[in-house]
């Protein structure tokens, strides 16, 4: 058997919320060492954000926490203002591959654990620090949040009806976005010191790294000077293209055709073929000059169907459909499932927890790992004992005067 | 010197198949500095019909979709379904890294271009696959445009408003997750073929990244609670378990009107976000829309869980008037001034004219000579200590590095060139 890709490779890890370890955990799944500093006067503020099971306002009980831990990880409490904190975390920089925050500038700053003074430690180190702004210019130093960051990358801009101000991203979208783009630099960053023996810093601005996406939408300003315009469920080479009504409380389902032969097709499955045959839907510039009757025509079909038959009907004729899937249907979904995308871990307070995952993609000769998250501390005794070789005498002390 | 203009994956080439689902992928890698080669058929990609256009002159030299998503990118033409061009395309496979791709699936192996077949020509090569679905599983020949996949993710039933019906993007969002999974898997790919000595193959799903950036509530309190969260539009609900163990919630605005367009701003009250709240009281206040409610509230010891909605909307009022009375600019400015984390719905123009981007020195200027322009771009997706992550060519134009790469680098003859065109291969 041969060895994990990143079996070997040690990050301490520093960051919290949801971009840093949406960072690392793929590391993990494939076999990283990942050891995660918290403090038990300040520790990670998802820990502080709910739902929280039994609705218990706890930091071990937080599913937000739990969700953004799906690698495996160790898990200690240091307090660094002390001097004996500083020391360990020294030891733990001189054991690290990768030192990874997601502090906005200051933080890692005043324990002296910026990149200078990580590399006077460990020369060959790659540090990863991701926050909102970057660690440059006038604005390093203000605390992210996922919710401003959908604003300010034309995330909520392009979630939006024409007619009215944004709907907005549900939740911290750029929370997952910014994360794949500082995966792919720290892989490189590996791949590059393992060639030439150089470590690496890595200053990620979630805004833009965001924006990268919107790249053909921010050449139209800059060339075009034509802004944002959000179109609802509607595109402009399609038709009818939206999200229905079906039969039901609540239950969509999304359809799509794009070209003659799509649209023949789904007239067939709606039992009108001769629809078309109707100039006034017979072409998509037709389709497109009358879409609010076609979106009518659509729903007086979808309407008295499930959103289930709505898809697969459509489907097996080769026209796009598919169900507005609610968090009950994701749970159920075939397709997820045969990819077992959710896995269920045990967790020491919330018990059963179902919907940790593994990557976005599978490998064809890898296998990938999924942890839980942890408990503030779970892995003192190991880590210091085992990793770091301090005595038990010595740990006793450190826990006695509430170094860890 | 030379080695801080080059990026850290430059010893490594990547072959780029892929249409419209899957540019980034390369692009991302080709930011980094591997040298990626954009394979088109003849005519150029299908995709370089979409628009925006520059100028709005819908021509395939001109389509800023492309423009902006092939960065980095030598481009060759190369038809991958004739026996001729599939010999070339097996030559250019024994001296590559990695090949992205992301036809429909069985494609690639209807033309015997499968993973299996190439790794028999290069045993390290690695391969990526782009889709909606996936190569596997009951859904992998559905159809899987963007809305499809928003819809299937999860994503549509909890995004906009409630009193419509769920929402997508006006942009094919879902496919850029695929394509940055893609990228990530192929990376480690590589970075373990340095042990192992042999490539393998990625298969990235957007609906999986998808599904993830759903985030945990909608899971968790399905699983956990049987509680279904659906859109809530410009409102983030937060839940509020009541005595007899169901879940209620209380809405609070995250996304206000202004005078002309939106705002965001949300009271959060974890220690270091304390001072954008209590600043924010404190400026409603400061001009005339307090209530007993806001000059009284502590923040400090707010509990959300336990916290009445009419509290909640009566100081989220108090900001909501403020914002109304007020522009966009005037407002960031005057949030900015008091350490409010209050932002602006950024729209493109919004974004050019942040100082912070322009400071870090993220735009840049792309010449075009083929048009005669200069034109700006977003630039690094991330800044780095050593190398460089940044735009080192404009997207190629159709067949624009045909002579550099089969005449310069394979070795072809002229002749051989236009025997191939002629024969319709390249």
């Amino acid at each position: 058997m041969t060895s994990r890709p990143f079996e070997g490779i040690n990050i301490l890890d520093f960051t919290w919320t949801a971009t840093g370890p949406g960072t690392l955990n793929p590391l993990a799944f494939y076999g990283a060492t990942i050891i995660k500093v918290e403090s038990r006067g300040r520790f990670d503020a998802l820990r502080s954000l709910g739902p929280f099971k039994d609705g218990i306002p706890e930091p071990e009980h937080s599913y937000a926490f739990a969700y953004s831990q799906a690698g495996k990880r160790y898990n200690i409490t240091l307090n660094l203002s002390q001097p004996k904190g500083m020391e360990m975390i020294k030891k733990l920089v001189a054991w690290a591959d990768i030192v990874a925050d997601s502090y906005s500038t200051g933080t890692m700053e005043r324990w002296g654990l910026d990149y200078e003074g990580v590399k006077k430690i460990k020369p060959d180190i790659i540090m990863m620090r991701t926050c909102m702004h970057g660690h440059t210019g006038p604005l390093s130093k203000q605390h992210g949040q996922g919710f401003i960051l959908t604003a300010l990358s034309g995330v909520d801009a392009l979630i939006s009806w024409p007619d009215r101000a944004p709907s907005g991203a549900y939740g911290p979208f750029t929370d997952y976005i910014a994360p794949q783009f500082n995966t792919i630099a720290l892989i490189a960053a590996l791949d590059y010191r393992r060639r030439t023996g150089k470590g690496q810093y890595i200053d990620q601005s979630q805004h833009e790294a965001a924006m990268q996406v919107i790249s053909p939408l921010i050449l139209d300003y800059t060339v075009n000077q034509r802004d944002i315009a959000p179109c609802g469920n509607r595109l402009s080479y399609a038709a009818p293209h939206g999200i229905y009504r079906c039969k039901g409380d609540d239950r969509w389902c999304a359809i799509a055709v794009f070209t003659d032969e799509e649209w023949a097709s789904f007239c067939k499955v709606i039992g009108k073929p001769a629809l078309t045959e109707d100039p006034k839907f017979a072409t998509l510039l037709k389709r497109k000059e009358n879409e609010d009757a076609l979106d009518k025509l659509v729903e007086s079909w979808t309407g008295r169907r499930t959103a289930e038959d709505v898809m697969k009907l459509m489907q097996a004729a080769g026209v796009a459909a598919g169900v507005v899937s609610n968090a009950k249907d994701m749970a159920e979904d075939p397709q997820m499932k045969y990819y077992n995308f959710f896995v269920e871990r045990e967790h020491p307070v919330q018990k059963k927890i179902p919907f940790y995952h593994g990557p976005g993609f599978r490998l064809s000769d890898e296998t990938y790992e999924v942890g839980r998250s942890n408990l503030l501390g779970e892995h003192n005794d190991y880590v210091f004992t085992k990793i770091l070789g301090v005595s038990d005498e010595e740990f006793a002390g450190l826990v006695a005067e509430g170094v860890i | 010197m030379a080695e801080n203009n080059e990026g850290m994956l430059s010893p490594y080439r990547v072959l780029d198949l892929t249409n419209e689902r899957g540019f980034f992928a390369g692009k991302l890698l080709g930011d980094l500095g591997a040298d990626v080669i954009k394979i088109e058929r003849s005519e150029g990609d299908p995709a370089r019909r979409f628009g925006p256009f520059y100028h709005d002159i819908p021509d395939p030299e001109k389509s800023l979709f492309w423009m902006g998503l092939n960065t980095n990118k030598r481009g060759i033409t190369l038809n991958i379904e004739s026996d001729g061009g599939k010999a070339i395309f097996k030559k250019l496979c024994e001296k590559a890294d990695i090949v992205f791709e992301s036809f429909n699936h069985g494609y690639m192996e209807s033309l015997g271009l499968g993973y299996g077949a190439l790794a028999e020509i290069n045993p390290r090569l690695i391969m990526a696959s782009i889709s909606g679905f996936g190569q596997h599983g009951p859904y992998r020949d559905y159809k899987a445009p963007s809305i499809v996949l928003w819809a299937l993710s999860g994503q549509g039933y909890v995004t906009g408003d409630a009193d419509r019906p769920p929402l997508s993007t006006s942009y094919p969002v879902p496919y850029f997750f695929g394509a940055m999974q893609a990228a990530i898997g192929a990376l480690i790919a590589l970075y373990h073929r340095a042990v192992t000595g042999r490539g393998q193959y990625v298969d990235a799903p957007a609906l999986l990244s998808l599904a993830w950036a759903v985030g945990s509530d909608p899971q968790g309190l399905w699983l956990n609670d049987k509680t279904l969260v659906t859109r809530s539009g410009r409102y983030w609900p937060r839940p509020q378990p009541r005595p007899d163990g169901t879940m209620g919630y209380v809405n609070v605005p995250l996304t206000y009107p202004c005078k002309d367009g939106g705002v965001k701003f949300f009271p959060f009250v974890e220690e270091g976000m304390l001072p954008s709240t209590n600043g924010m009281t404190k400026w409603a206040i400061e001009e005339g829309f307090g209530t007993e409610a806001a000059r009284t509230v502590d923040w400090s010891t707010w509990n959300w869980q336990a916290v009445s909605q009419e509290l909640v909307d009566d100081i989220t009022g108090c900001f909501a008037r403020l914002f109304m009375q007020h522009t966009k600019a005037e407002l960031w400015e005057e949030a900015q001034k008091r350490g409010v984390q209050l932002y602006p719905v950024f729209t493109a123009e919004d974004m050019l004219n942040f100082p912070q981007l322009s400071i870090r020195g993220y735009w840049e200027k792309v010449a075009h000579p083929e048009l005669g322009d200069t034109i700006t771009y977003p630039g690094a997706f991330t800044q780095l200590g050593v190398g460089s992550c940044r735009i080192r060519r404009r997207a190629p134009l159709i067949g624009e590095h045909n002579e550099e790469i089969y005449i310069n680098e394979m070795g072809m003859s002229r002749k051989d060139l236009v025997f191939l065109k002629q024969a319709g291969d390249i």
